[in-house]
């Protein structure tokens, strides 16, 4: 069972700096993955009083502070235009509504979780980060540095001219993904990336060869799903409770193919 | 250290562990509908409202939820009675232990949306497990519910 000995409702991300260079000292996020391991932890900071759980859409950009709810990223209007649903369907599956209203995106993204689905889609719309100390990084650079005591502020989603989609498989309703799946094209650039490999989510880049098979005007479901399996190659998976590492190759390819071709078939890029 | 909470309308004021959960809390204060039912935050058996909304009380500090307003089913005693006669009517549940979450968050989908479909109502619910009925019972109920509410708002008019 988790233990806390100590409490403190963080007034200014400067106090919950300080206290998080302790390391018997941790921030809560939301708590919930927390909640499942045995921690002992000295001061619990709470970064729930510093007005950080607002989602602000500028005409650039989405800003969306640490401590924004994953059921708030779920009925967010902007958000959720602007990614034709996909952040949605990212996390609607995600246990219950309750669970959601308590979720947050910053505890999801800081602990780099193999099963994320948070990870994936905001990996997949080339999101950065904003650390406390660190300035803001790419979220793919912020995935592959080591874990340190820093604060993640606040997740930055640039608006460009892109098209997404998100798949998941499950093996039953409200459990983790067996394998996630996120792929957005530009005009000129497409990313696939996969999570619950059940390693973290990773992106791949198209190439320019499979862009131009992407942009041709008839292209086939044949053509994606020969990118789609030399993406699958290029993916390693794992073997795990849920699924076998054969199993989730599989579902690369096949999640991978219905996202291109559901892009494809909306018409390509803007 | 001290907290205060506004429980179903009343403000308490006490001395807590820092470590103490919302479910303890509740309960200590004779919230017993709210039920430890998984321990994995995954079952829904112990939803409570926080400043309205649907909450997991078993991954909440009580120390978060202090100066927050938490409502449990004992203080919602109109609302629930009325839907629950109609989960009860299709003889939905055996044992009758995950009622009280399912309940909670059933009221917070009406009042999010008033007319859900089928998807929407099982989309909601998904985080509400029941182990020994099944859905199907508590699906029928919940539209009998909803058409009951909509005849009678109509007739209102």
């Amino acid at each position: 069972m988790l233990k806390i000995k100590d409490y403190v409702k963080a007034e200014s991300l400067g106090q919950a700096y300080e206290l998080n260079q302790k390391k018997a000292n941790r921030i809560i996020g939301g708590m919930l993955w927390m909640k499942m391991s045995d921690a002992q932890i000295q001061t619990a900071i709470d970064l729930s009083g510093l007005g950080l759980d607002q989602i602000e859409e500028t005409d650039e950009e989405f800003s969306i502070g640490c401590m924004t709810t994953l059921r708030q990223l779920e009925l967010h209007e902007g958000l959720n235009t602007y990614t034709n649903g996909a952040v949605r369907e990212s996390v609607r599956h995600i246990v219950g509504v309750q669970f959601r209203n308590l979720a947050t995106i910053g505890g999801s993204i800081f602990g780099r979780y193999g099963f994320s689905d948070v990870l994936t889609c905001f990996m997949g719309l080339d999101a950065y980060v904003e650390l406390y100390k660190g300035g803001i990084v790419t979220l793919e650079a912020f995935a592959d540095m080591p874990k340190d005591n820093d604060i993640l502020v606040r997740v930055i989603v640039k608006k460009k001219a892109q098209r997404c989609v998100y798949l998941s498989h499950r093996n039953t309703k409200t459990d983790f993904p067996v394998i996630a799946c996120m792929v957005s094209l530009q005009e000129n650039a497409g990313k696939v990336v996969i999570g619950a490999r059940p390693g973290k989510a990773m992106a791949l880049h198209l190439s320019g060869e499979q862009m131009k098979i992407l942009n041709s005007a008839d292209v086939s479901e044949t053509c994606v799903k020969k990118i789609a399996e030399e993406i699958s190659a290029d993916v390693p998976t794992d073997s795990n409770i849920r699924a076998s590492a054969q199993y989730r190759s599989h579902l690369i390819r096949v999640l991978v193919r219905r996202a291109i071709m559901q892009l494809v078939k909306e018409g390509g890029c803007e | 250290m001290q907290i205060t909470i506004t429980l179903n309308g009343k403000k308490i004021t006490e001395d807590i562990r820092p470590d103490l959960l919302l479910i303890d809390f509740v309960r200590s204060h004779g919230c017993y509908s709210v039920k430890r039912g998984c321990e994995t935050s995954n079952c829904g058996l112990c939803t409570v409202f926080m400043d309205g909304k649907p909450v997991l009380s078993c991954s909440v500090l009580a120390a978060r939820a202090a100066g927050h307003q938490i409502d449990t089913l004992e203080g919602l005693q109109e609302e629930a009675e009325e839907f629950g006669a109609f989960i009860a009517d299709q003889g939905a549940e055996q044992c009758g232990f995950c009622n009280p979450g399912m309940v909670m968050n059933a009221i917070a989908l009406f009042r999010e949306n008033e007319d859900p479909t089928d998807d929407e109502i099982k989309e909601f619910l998904a985080g509400n497990l029941c182990r020994c009925s099944g859905y199907e019972g508590q699906l029928r109920g919940i539209k009998e519910f909803l058409s009951y509410r909509k005849k009678r708002g109509e007739s209102c008019e």
